[in-house]
């Protein structure tokens, strides 16, 4: 049976996705800021900063109000029942990013290239920005992903070999790329962030790869043993480097780190870094017929 | 805590170090890319009261009309370093004392701050909502349709807004002494 969709509830349930995710910090990233705080040494400014920020989300939720004044770019992964027309979904959340900058809930932050204006709405050319996917479930699930500009600015991608670093076209190769980019980004991207690293693809595909990491609770364990490896060696020495918190200095330099792999061409071996910030907003919901959750 | 009244005068400022943690107070002016080329470039008179001693913030924020007033929602700092061209020029044409913003900037405005007598504040990035409470008023705003939100001027009455001062008036960076200590860690995990 094909899946009804009311245009208007839906535009409505993610224009409140786009609220949640602008106003409140996901749980387990609130976990991992307050485990940070109390690790970091008392009287030093890690500890005062992961506070201030700390206290900031708290302020956020209680009244609605962005986390970030950059609430970044609107990256949408869709994942539909089949039959349900894309073009129905693109134009409700357009619709649903147009209220909720009106609502202040957003910053309007898509600008012309050409022209310099800003469209004032948070609409235009890939803005919002779509991913799609299609399953056997009968629910529409939406998953979102705030991305500032500041530590979208960090973001890098490597091609392996690199003469500079040593690094092979091997994992080690992956480790290195990944140390040097967190640590040429000291505190700009607002650390500590979470890095979501691709291995492989195109330039494209492997920066999708990276961005979609991003959705990963922080507890949780990567399914490929190599890759859960990599992941805690390199959230272990990373967190060596003493970047702390904005730059600051301290022990806590990143949140998490989160490694997936797509297939390459053998010529090509790219490492994609997608580097957030602390303030790392993302929001999914489940829409059915009749309900919509949260998460 | 240091409570710094803007305008503040040069010998007041010169009396900062890295690492102080202050209070602002008083009436600042927000200004990002498209208002570091248009102070340079079209020299506009009507900002020289308003940035002489005082402070120019790294900000685009998230606004709110209610009547006739603008209201700030969220207001923490943006990437500072995309200014490092124009900052030095800009503080000595306008006799800024401070910038405030994220990230730091680089040798041409450390520079810049010593020849003038001017400090580098580092807010805190992504504390949007706490730094939006602490606008008080919103005193009016310039280039607005041009430049659009986040672009804009907005001149801005600020009440116990913290940072921290990461560049002083003597030549001392928190960010090149944090980055030389990391360069060395991650020179010593790579291999090179």
């Amino acid at each position: 049976m094909s899946f009804k969709l009311d245009v208007d509830r839906f535009r409505d349930a993610v224009t409140e996705l786009i609220r949640k995710a602008a106003t409140q910090l996901p749980a387990d990233v609130t976990q991992a800021m307050e485990t940070a705080r109390d690790n970091e040494e008392k009287g030093r400014p890690a500890k005062s900063v992961l506070d201030y920020m700390l206290k900031n989300a708290d302020a956020a939720k209680d009244n609605s109000t962005p986390i970030c004044q950059d609430t970044g770019t609107l990256i949408f992964f869709v994942t539909i029942p089949e039959g349900v027309s894309l073009r129905k979904i693109e134009s409700a959340v357009t619709e649903a990013a147009r209220l909720a900058t009106k609502k202040s809930y957003l910053r309007p932050n898509a600008v012309d290239s050409v022209t310099g204006k800003n469209s004032g709405d948070n609409t235009g050319i890939m803005a919002p920005y779509f991913h799609y996917d299609e399953w056997d479930e009968s629910t529409i699930k939406v998953e979102l992903m705030l991305k500032g500009g500041g530590c979208e600015n960090v973001s890098d991608q490597y091609k392996l070999p690199d003469g500079r670093l040593k690094a092979g076209r091997d994992l080690d190769g992956v480790y290195k790329c990944i140390i040097d980019a967190i640590n040429k980004a000291q505190g700009l991207g607002c650390a500590p962030g979470v890095a979501g690293i691709g291995i492989g693809g195109d330039r494209a595909s492997g920066m999708v790869v990276a961005k979609k990491q991003l959705f990963r609770k922080l507890n949780d364990t990567n399914s490929d043993p190599e890759l859960a490896k990599l992941e805690s060696r390199l959230y272990t020495d990373l967190n060596k480097l003493g970047i702390g918190p904005m730059g600051f200095g301290g022990l806590t330099t990143v949140l998490g780190v989160k490694v997936g792999a797509a297939h390459r061409l053998p010529a090509s071996f790219f490492v994609s870094l997608a580097y957030s910030c602390w303030a790392d907003r993302r929001c999914s919901m489940h829409f059915t017929e009749s309900e919509v959750s949260y998460d | 805590m240091i409570k710094i009244n803007l305008p503040v005068s040069e010998a007041d400022i010169r009396k900062l170090k890295m690492g102080d943690e202050v209070s602002l107070n008083g009436v600042m002016l927000t200004g990002r890319d498209s208002a570091h080329t248009w102070l340079l470039n079209d020299k506009p008179e009507e900002v020289r009261e308003l940035l002489k001693g005082s402070v120019i913030y790294h900000c685009g924020p998230v606004v709110k009309k209610v009547g006739d007033e603008w209201h700030f929602v969220a207001a923490g700092p943006t990437t500072s370093i995309r200014e490092e061209p124009y900052q030095g020029p800009v503080i000595k044409e306008y006799g800024i004392r401070g910038v405030m913003g994220k990230g730091g900037m680089g040798e041409k405005t450390l520079k810049a701050l010593g020849e003038n007598g001017a400090v580098y504040f580092h807010a805190v990035g992504g504390a949007a909502t706490l730094q939006a409470q602490a606008v008080k008023k919103v005193h009016g705003v310039l280039k607005l349709e041009e430049f659009g939100v986040p672009e804009a001027l907005w001149i801005i009455e600020v009440e116990d807004f913290q940072a921290v001062v990461t560049m002083d008036s003597h030549g001392n960076s928190l960010h090149k002494e944090i980055k030389a200590a990391s360069d060395k860690v991650a020179n010593e995990l790579i291999g090179i």
